[in-house]
């Protein structure tokens, strides 16, 4: 116990003298949190727009009005002819415009088709679809409290469950923290343990009365504290930051954190068997783990829309499935017994991955 | 009888697949003993010091060390051995006091203990002033010295020393040859590694290891009076060949 302390003093020491690990640990997750929750969002507000408006009258006032006061557009410029649309698209004013056709008021009063036609910048297709969809959705609205449709056409009302308001922020902060501790803990650990490698003091520590295990443990332990500090702080900033809801239990949540953290900070462990320089570890873990996570466990790419063989793939990846979890406690409160599946999995890669570190680690010793 | 032998090694082998890294060798050191371990790089000297220490168990043959077999009683072996690499081997981000702490937390010394034979190395050293200094902006030849005072900071039986001075000028590598007779005063065997042949002539005892064989053993007069050589490199050129 006692060389046990020692050696995790140690761990510490190193630690908080490496000024890079110390960004590492603390400055990128929070970072990442608020560069995620604020900048990088796919809800769109107040997107700035021009209309050219034909008709002038009082619907198509009203019609205006409504668009301005939706919150997700600012009309930034009444063109007076369609000769100027294109100018504004080009220099980049705008994303959309709006033509409301001359007879707009009188087609509706005599109820014939309304006219409106919807030019959107395209060569940022996401935010022309997104935009687009916005204004259909306005204008079905306008079109029903305007009585101009008869016969009364079928009326869609969708609800969004969990996430009423469609945050974007919801998604990105179980992601972030799925990320943050899938980094911390395995790449801090491969990078660490192929340290000693690289300096010659694993040998020394081979040589001593130190137990494998012991220097196994030491290692992992200051990451599994810290890891949960980055959680507790990304929770935190979610919570009350960004308001998303906790709906489930804490220690549930913990517990599963703990889960993924020890079966992130056993695959450092595999990477720092295959890699003898900080170097490899560093790139094994970055090109080998980040990316096939951020892209294949769904945090950004939805996983059904992807091929079926990635679809496969990402079913190995324990982030994905980790995400899974995570939001379903906080934002749907559910309890161990809707995320058996889900748990059950990560325990399962946790002890192959295990299984495989000390197979490693015992044939490097032998 | 076997008291006085720190080491007894008998048709040590270890073989990686088809290749014969250490073949049979069979020979024992004396408690108190500079032994020398000879021999070209490749020759099999690093896998026979790492049967030795316990980290490479043996394919064949048997050894003791401190009394204890090499591949069942690894645990006990280790508490009584110290290890010196050539690569540098202190924490450089640590102070001296913490490497020292550290080193001897993990051989289970007290903290009475460590704080005292800290400040004994210090003042052995002549040190007194680097106590709180980071390990990095020490000079290379206190580095060295400092790493060996560690390795026998828990009063080992016996200490391997894998090529403590390469890399380190001659008169650094005369003042570590100091602290070698030293510990072997203070009733320290020493298990030496180098490639320079003046060194060898420092030791009590020169084996040379030939292709994983052992292939001669003896005192620097035995081996040059068999050989009729004038000095070890005369030696090692005609064993080596």
């Amino acid at each position: 116990m006692k060389t046990f302390r020692a050696f995790v003093r140690k761990e510490f020491k190193h630690i908080f003298r490496d000024k890079r690990t110390l960004i590492i640990l603390f400055g990128m997750p929070i970072t990442q949190i608020i560069l995620f929750g604020f900048a990088i969002t796919t809800e769109i507000n107040n997107a700035d727009i021009t209309v050219l408006d034909l008709a002038k009258d009082n619907y198509s006032q009203k019609f205006k009005d409504k668009i301005s006061s939706s919150g997700y557009f600012h009309i930034i410029k009444e063109l007076d002819s369609y000769n100027e649309i294109e100018p504004t698209f080009r220099k980049g004013k705008t994303k959309l415009a709006v033509i409301i056709n001359q007879n707009f008021g009188k087609d509706l009063i005599n109820n014939k088709d309304a006219k409106i036609q919807v030019i959107t910048d395209a060569s940022d297709p996401n935010t022309a679809n997104i935009l687009a969809g916005y204004l259909s959705a306005i204008i079905q609205d306008f079109a029903l409290n305007n009585g101009a449709l008869s016969p009364p056409t079928m009326v869609v009302k969708s609800q969004m469950l969990y996430n009423p308001e469609n945050k974007s922020v919801f998604m990105f902060v179980p992601g972030v923290m799925t990320i943050i501790l899938m980094l911390v803990s395995a790449m801090m650990t491969s990078i660490t343990i192929a340290r000693e490698k690289e300096l010659g003091t694993m040998e020394i520590l081979l040589v001593s009365p130190l137990k494998p295990a012991v220097i196994i443990i030491g290692k992992v332990l200051p990451y599994l504290v810290l890891s949960l500090i980055n959680a507790i702080t990304i929770l935190m900033l979610g919570l009350f930051v960004f308001g998303i809801p906790m709906n489930g239990s804490y220690p549930l949540l913990f517990g599963e954190v703990i889960l993924f953290i020890l079966s992130s900070l056993i695959l450092g462990l595999l990477i720092s068997t295959i890699s003898n320089s900080q170097q490899t570890a560093m790139l094994i873990s970055m090109m080998g783990l980040m990316l096939p996570t951020i892209l294949l466990s769904g945090f950004i790419f939805p996983i059904s829309s992807m091929p079926v063989i990635l679809q496969y793939v990402s079913d190995i990846i324990p982030a994905k499935w980790f995400i899974i979890i995570v939001k379903s406690i906080m934002l749907k409160g559910m309890g161990l017994d809707t995320i058996m599946m889900e748990t059950g999995i990560i325990v399962f890669t946790t002890l192959i991955l295990a299984v495989l570190a000390i197979k490693k680690f015992k044939i490097r010793l032998e | 009888m076997t008291d006085d032998k720190v080491i007894i090694a008998k048709d040590l082998t270890k073989k990686f697949g088809d290749f014969t890294a250490v073949d049979h060798i069979t020979f024992d050191v004396k408690r108190g003993e500079i032994f020398g371990f000879l021999g070209a790089n490749g020759a099999g000297k690093t896998t026979a010091m790492k049967m030795l220490t316990g980290i490479l168990s043996s394919t064949s043959g048997e050894a003791k060390v401190a009394g204890f077999d090499i591949n069942t009683e690894r645990n006990e072996l280790k508490k009584h051995i110290g290890y010196m690499s050539q690569k540098f081997s202190l924490y450089e981000d640590l102070t001296f006091k913490e490497n020292i702490k550290f080193y001897g937390g993990i051989y289970g010394l007290s903290k009475e203990d460590i704080e005292r034979k800290t400040g004994e190395m210090l003042e052995r050293l002549g040190l007194q002033h680097i106590e709180n200094t980071l390990i990095k902006e020490i000079p290379l030849g206190w580095k060295q010295k400092i790493a060996f005072s560690v390795a026998i900071l828990h009063h080992p039986q016996i200490v391997f020393l894998d090529e403590p001075t390469s890399g380190v000028d001659p008169i650094t590598r005369r003042q570590f040859w100091n602290l070698i007779y030293e510990a072997a005063e203070d009733g320290i065997t020493v298990f030496v590694t180098t490639h320079y042949m003046d060194e060898a002539e420092y030791c009590d005892r020169i084996s040379m290891m030939v292709q994983g064989k052992m292939q001669a053993l003896g005192s620097l007069k035995e081996l040059l009076t068999k050989y009729q050589s004038k000095d070890m490199d005369e030696v090692f050129i005609k064993l080596a060949r």
